[in-house]
């Protein structure tokens, strides 16, 4: 009796799928969405705020929207007037830069994308080179360009420069000028020598406690007052300095924080091995401190970014400033939403590039100093 | 260290070698080659970029003809576009050479501004325009209203004068460019629009809805408005006066682009061969060639022309000449006698 | 230190030369800034004088009397056109730091909500929030503003056609409008009942925690505190006879008249303001709570705490030392950022005072150096703040 019950084997079943509520869709579902009474009343309701939110956006911008055209008549469709945009696409980029010039302005952008594409590429040979070219060559060939009067080609002021072509200017030599100031800030709010500690300290508090309104007020129309009769020079390059100046008062805290962050002993090592303090700095103290605040940098320069819209508060025409007054054209009056959106995808696309690549660049960097 | 003590020496010495070259505004003008004119940053028909960034309008001509008197090209100028509220900071600090903006001559400005009005080029006088849906045609029962003035400008002064004296209420929003003071009224921030009565027609053509609005008959001040410079310059001032002076007296002496070079080669009247530079002391006196008025006429038109193509009934404003036809045609504008 | 001494001790006879030698350097390099600075100053301030002196622009301060004779179109204190030019000052300065402080207490408010929602287990919620912080940080603030005055207030309703919520709230194009409680005489007894009631409350706090550390028994301080702060306020104020009325806006004329009203110029600017620092506050208090290790939550479930007091005794106040400092920067923004008002014709201290005044009276150099010395001011104070608050918190870290 009982041996037959013995002689049954042994049989391993097939393994039972687990609980269908805890993996797969479902179970993502429900550890996501639906984990407690609390959660499912939050993700109903967001889902229901989603629902009045997306699908009317989605129907003003793509599906009752018109894209072909050429004037205001060929709006019909009730949603967005892309066609608006298109029209005016030509000024939102190059400004009033001449239209049979304009393919100088596409090239010197080209050669710079041309350019820089190789410092991505890990196994290019030549980095130094071409970062050293980039940095103090192509901005000279770049303003030749931009502004012509040699080699036969016409010569167009600063004051025809606009749209994206012009926010893109101020804002890559911004950066370029910025960080290099903000470091000598730093250094000297660090120095021993009590003077230049001073002069640091109250520079850099100065410019950041003013509006940068202001300071391009200054720049833009009293700048004159403070130099000699008779010497003036390019509103933009004044614009330019205001700008340059205030940012890089918040790039040297930026970075003073990345050499406070720098042990000791690195500098003390620096000193044993007998190298002076420009050498200690760049070769040991700034290339470890300038990786640690490398998110901070770019936050500085996204911000730069962006603050280069004030300047239509001065007059210059940047991409926001040709959508003001492409939107205040009596022949496409309102359509200012499009304008606004347009605008505010530029930048977006940009700022949010440049945030992206900083995380890459971060953890591509990290070399185990965060311990 | 003497490096150093070089390097210090030297930048302080450029420092005050950029201090020593001083120049009165004409010959920096003429180093230049170009005029820098502060203009509207968009007005129709007196300062107004087209969707190609040239600029149009009787204070952009003025400036034009300034140009064509210093250097003989009326395209040597350079616009710089400017709020109300930026204008006199701006040419007070050397920015600009010439303020052509609808600017209003008045004590204040005249004398402790550190500027000098070098003549009218338009008279106006301040008005109100409502939307006729609001069923208002006089300005005196505006009370309780708001108002959309542009920031900065005698505008503000005189609604607030006008209002007082009669016992109304208002509420005044101030934009910083005339652009958003007609959004703003287009959009019905605002009842009434307030400014010069020509900027109101100017600023009329911007509305979605044109004929939906209409300018009250009321003026309430007077809005004498030309060009300004700095004050303590004499010998710019003259040009910037007599270059305005010389579109009115061509228009009086009948001369115009079209018929300037007919005249200035048969002409026997001797106030047109003074004008062109035949006769008398030419442009001697202001330090240009004698030929300075006749490159005005040339190149810019005489007042007639540049009042009928930009505010005139060849514009879309239509505005009629009144209290600007000269003087002889019962209007106000006269120019001292070219002799 | 060793450095020193050795230098001390040997004798002027040492053979580095005199451009080597450290102190000698640095003395040297010093004496060059403060004379390269200093000529710098003196030669701005000399060409400012001069081109002024000739270009005959009036200087000094007397204009700070005369009548200012334009309208403001919103102001905190009693303004109309026959008041001041220095009165003007003080208008734009409170419409300045009204905006500012309400940008901060809205801009707080939904930092922390996005923030939290940033971190919720809930991962829909998460996203929205991720989705937020994006889209708004990475846009600039003039265009959100020019956005909210010129492209959304402004396609709402005329007067006439105002929006209504139960007839006491009116929205339209010239603005929000609600009523405004007019108190009577009694009111001031619910007045000092709640200043009554604040102080006992901050009183019974103290003793409720003196007790608790002594023979660690709890006390309902919380409800006894709301008791005290809302609740005998209005029983007084249902004893004394409701001593409060309202005035409701009533279309008069042109526009409503009476109650409050917030202009359309303040909300678009408070709307952008709020919405866009809010993002950077939410991954100010994101990380402010991440940096909070695990293993204190973890410590403090296995002392028994519960939940909600898990998170308002031992991670709040730990994220706190580092989400302070960097709030107090973002205020410090939103406040430099409150001065693009001007964009929109909210009238500031840069529309009102740097703008009109400026323009009226032409005497830039010194209304400039007053507008600059303002926001100095509020950023120095907000330094200060940040100093102490510093110190504090590395005094309670043990």
């Amino acid at each position: 009796m009982a041996r037959s019950k013995d002689q049954q084997t042994f049989q391993r079943l097939a393994d039972q799928p687990p609980p269908v509520m805890v993996v797969g869709m479902l179970g993502w579902l429900r550890a996501n969405l639906f984990s407690s009474l609390s959660n499912t009343v939050l993700t109903i309701v967001a889902i229901y705020l989603l629902y009045l939110a997306i699908p009317p956006v989605i129907h003003w911008a793509f599906i009752a929207a018109d894209w072909v055209g050429a004037s205001r008549e060929d709006c019909t469709g009730g949603g967005a007037c892309w066609v608006f945009v298109l029209a005016r696409l030509d000024q939102f980029i190059y400004g009033f830069y001449p239209e049979p010039q304009q393919w100088r302005v596409n090239l010197a952008f080209g050669l710079l994308i041309v350019l820089i594409v190789p410092l991505f590429i890990r196994s290019f040979p030549y980095k130094a080179w071409l970062g050293f070219f980039l940095l103090f060559a192509y901005p000279f060939i770049a303003f030749e360009m931009f502004t012509g009067g040699i080699l036969g080609l016409p010569l167009v002021t600063t004051d025809q420069w606009g749209g994206l072509m012009l926010t893109l200017i101020i804002s890559s030599v911004g950066m370029v000028a910025s960080l290099p100031i903000g470091i000598l800030l730093a250094l000297g709010r660090r120095s021993e020598m009590p003077i230049v500690r001073a002069f640091s300290v109250a520079f850099i508090e100065l410019w950041r406690g003013v509006p940068l309104i202001t300071v391009l007020f200054m720049s833009s129309v009293m700048l004159p007052l403070f130099l000699p009769e008779g010497v003036t020079f390019d509103k933009l390059l004044r614009a330019l300095i205001g700008i340059t100046l205030f940012e890089s008062a918040y790039m040297a805290e930026v970075v003073r924080g990345g050499l406070q962050a720098i042990p000791g002993g690195q500098y003390e090592a620096a000193k044993a091995l007998g190298l002076n303090f420009w050498k200690s700095m760049s070769l040991i103290v700034l290339p470890q401190a300038l990786k640690l605040v490398i998110p901070g940098i770019v936050n500085t320069l996204i911000a730069l970014f962006k603050d280069t819209t004030l300047v239509i508060i001065i007059g210059l025409f940047d991409i926001l400033g040709a959508v003001e007054a492409a939107i205040k054209d009596p022949s496409w009056l309102g359509y200012a939403v499009e304008g606004y959106v347009f605008a505010a995808l530029i930048f977006w696309i940009f700022c949010y590039g440049m945030s992206r690549y900083s995380q890459a660049l971060e953890r591509k960097l990290n070399t185990g100093h965060n311990r | 260290m003497k490096t150093f003590r070089a390097l210090a020496a030297s930048a302080v010495l450029l420092m005050l070698s950029i201090g020593v070259a001083q120049a009165g505004t004409l010959d920096t003008v003429k180093q230049r080659g170009h005029v820098q004119c502060g203009v509207n940053t968009g007005l129709p028909g007196f300062s107004y970029p087209d969707d190609r960034g040239k600029w149009n309008g009787l204070d952009v001509d003025v400036c034009r003809a300034i140009a064509a008197a210093v250097l003989g090209d009326a395209g040597k100028v350079k616009f710089t576009p400017l709020t109300a509220k930026e204008r006199f900071t701006a040419l007070q600090s050397g920015e600009i050479d010439v303020l052509s903006r609808n600017t209003t001559w008045t004590t204040t400005r005249d004398t402790s501004l550190g500027l000098n009005f070098a003549g009218v080029s338009y008279y106006d006088g301040q008005g109100f325009m409502v939307k006729k849906s609001l069923g208002v045609n006089s300005a005196r029962v505006l009370g309780g209203a708001t108002v959309c003035i542009q920031a900065g400008t005698t505008t503000e002064l005189n609604l607030a004068d006008y209002f007082r004296t009669n016992n109304m209420k208002y509420t005044p929003i101030t934009y910083d460019k005339a652009a958003e003071t007609v959004a703003g009224f287009d959009a019905g921030r605002c009842d009434v629009l307030t400014s010069d009565q020509s900027q109101l027609y100017a600023l009329r053509i911007q509305l979605k809805d044109p004929g939906g609005a209409i300018v009250l008959p009321e003026v309430i001040s007077k809005e004498p408005l030309g060009p300004v410079v700095r004050q303590g310059d004499d010998p710019w001032f003259n040009v910037v006066k007599w270059s305005l002076y010389a579109m009115l007296e061509a228009e009086d002496v009948g001369v115009n682009s079209g018929n300037v070079d007919d005249m200035k080669a048969t002409s026997k009247n001797p106030g047109v061969r003074r004008l062109l530079g035949l006769e008398g002391i030419g442009g001697k006196g202001l330090g240009l060639p004698n030929e300075w008025a006749y490159n005005i006429v040339k190149m810019v038109g005489n007042y007639a022309e540049a009042f009928d193509r930009n505010v005139g009934m060849g514009s879309k404003l239509k505005i009629a000449r009144g209290q600007n036809a000269l003087w002889r045609d019962g209007g106000l504008q006269y120019a001292p006698p070219f002799r | 230190m060793t450095d020193k001494k050795a230098s001390a001790a040997s004798p002027p006879a040492s053979k580095t030369a005199i451009w080597n030698n450290p102190t000698f350097r640095s003395v040297t390099f010093q004496v060059i800034v403060l004379m390269s600075v200093a000529a710098f100053f003196v030669y701005i301030i000399n060409n400012t004088l001069t081109n002024m002196a000739q270009r005959g622009i009036s200087t000094g301060f007397g204009f700070l009397d005369l009548r200012a004779g334009f309208g403001i179109l919103m102001s905190l204190i009693e303004y109309d056109e026959t008041h001041t030019y220095g009165r003007t000052f003080f208008v734009g300065l409170l419409n300045t730091l009204l905006v500012s402080f309400l940008g901060i207490l809205f801009a707080t408010l939904l930092g922390f909500v996005i923030g939290i929602a940033r971190l919720s287990r809930n991962w829909l919620i998460a996203r929205i929030a991720a989705a937020y912080i994006e889209i708004f940080r990475n846009i600039p603030l003039l265009l959100q503003i020019l956005f909210w005055y010129f492209a959304v207030l402004s396609a709402l309703p005329s007067p006439r056609q105002s929006l209504s919520l139960l007839d006491l709230f009116f929205i339209n194009i010239r603005g929000l409008y609600f009523p405004a409680p007019r108190p009577e005489t009694a009111f001031t007894a619910v007045v000092v009942a709640f200043v009554l009631g604040t102080v006992t409350s901050f009183f019974v706090a103290r003793w409720a925690r003196k007790r608790q550390d002594v023979t660690g028994q709890q006390f309902p301080v919380m409800l006894a505190c709301l008791g005290l702060i809302i609740g005998v306020p209005v029983i007084v104020f249902a004893v004394t006879g409701f001593p409060l009325s309202w005035e409701m806006p009533v279309l008069q004329g042109f526009n409503f008249r009476g109650g409050l009203s917030l202009i359309p110029e303040l909300v678009a600017l408070l709307l952008a303001l709020s919405i866009y620092t809010a993002a950077f506050i939410a991954e100010i208090v994101r990380a402010g709570i991440l940096a909070v290790s695990h293993g204190q939550t973890e410590a403090s479930f296995a002392l028994g705490l519960r939940p909600a007091l898990t998170l308002r005794l031992v991670v709040i106040p730990q994220a706190l030392r580092v989400i302070i400092p960097p709030l107090t920067s973002q205020y410090l923004n939103l406040t430099k950022n409150s001065s693009l008002a001007t964009a929109v014709g909210y009238p500031d201290l840069v529309a009102v005072w740097a703008g009109t005044t400026l323009n009226q009276t032409g005497q830039a150099v010194e209304i400039i150096l007053m507008t600059m010395a303002v926001y100095l001011t509020i950023s120095l104070l907000i330094s200060m703040f940040m100093n102490w608050y510093n110190k504090k918190a590395a005094l309670v870290e043990r």
